[in-house]
């Protein structure tokens, strides 16, 4: 266990890559649905409103 | 007769935003199910299972993240090329909302690719960036992506928007050969390049079959993201048509 978590002496470089590309993919898949979100949103008022 | 045909095909389920929005309903799922699928078997086997480098031991798992993003980054600027051309030739609203859309994504990935270039440049090399020519032909389309960017969110009138970005990813797509001969041009650092090393058995299959499947679960992870923000956009641009409106009634 504590031989993958060390990755030798690289541990520190490879999580830190990895942790970085999960952020990256996580901000991605949230900046997308928030706009996805803001434009239904929108679009819903508008209905309302012409109702 | 079957190039005719397809072309047909395609014109009539996937260029008219009405038909694209409604043709792309059911791939969603199945792009971030194949995204899920290939991204965790790539995770797993590359940083558990994959033996360590001779040479850069564990450190080189860093190309499972690294390489399928800087292959990501350059696939996109590809598409943004070709959703370009289709623009200015044809002006096919959907090749130039495929191509406002991708921009940001292009960009995370690239600037992905930079980073995690640097922190592998950093074990390896002992220093975090170097003016080395494969570094400094990826940062230049890390500018390409942002100058896009940036050019589409001051301009308003949408054509004028559409022609002048479209202009710059065509004229862009020059730095793509740069940044894949960059490393048989120039003498640099960054080792050659790894992909179309494939026909020679230069990587292991054991270290190759997870970096496959990392680089196409970079891919299916774009192609999710962009028909879930071309959709959206969509349904912005067409807010005022009878179809729109249904959906939400």
């Amino acid at each position: 266990m504590n031989d993958i978590f060390w990755m030798g002496e690289y541990g520190t470089y490879v999580w830190t890559a990895y942790s970085i590309t999960l952020f990256v993919f996580g901000l991605n898949i949230f900046m997308t649905y928030r706009e996805k979100h803001k434009i239904k949103k929108l679009l819903k008022t508008l209905r309302d409103e012409s109702t | 007769m079957f190039f005719k045909l397809g072309l047909d095909w395609l014109g009539k389920n996937f260029l008219s935003p009405k038909m694209f929005y409604a043709n792309t309903t059911k791939l969603l799922p199945w792009l971030a199910i194949l995204f899920m699928s290939f991204f965790c078997y790539g995770l797993i086997d590359g940083l558990f299972y994959a033996p360590a480098d001779y040479q850069q031991g564990d450190g080189f798992r860093i190309i499972y993240v690294h390489v399928p993003s800087a292959f990501t980054g350059m696939a996109i600027y590809a598409v943004m090329a070709v959703c370009a051309v289709i623009t200015l030739v044809w002006r096919i609203k959907i090749a130039a909302i495929c191509m406002s859309c991708s921009a940001s994504i292009g960009a995370w990935f690239t600037f992905l690719a930079l980073v995690t270039g640097s922190i592998w440049g950093k074990s390896m090399w002992g220093t975090w960036w170097i003016w080395d020519a494969r570094l400094t032909s990826v940062l230049i389309l890390l500018f390409l992506y942002l100058g896009f960017i940036a050019l589409q969110s001051v301009i308003d009138n949408q054509q004028t928007k559409e022609r002048a970005s479209a202009l710059i990813a065509m004229v862009g797509v020059i730095n793509l050969p740069i940044i894949h001969y960059s490393v048989i041009w120039w003498n640099t650092l960054h080792q050659g390049p790894t992909i179309s090393q494939f026909a020679a058995p230069s990587i292991a299959p054991t270290m190759l079959y997870p970096l496959l499947a990392m680089i196409a679960a970079f891919l299916f992870f774009y192609g999710w993201m962009v028909l879930t923000r071309m959709r959206s956009q969509i349904l912005l641009r067409e807010m005022k048509t009878e179809w729109v409106k249904k959906i939400y009634e």
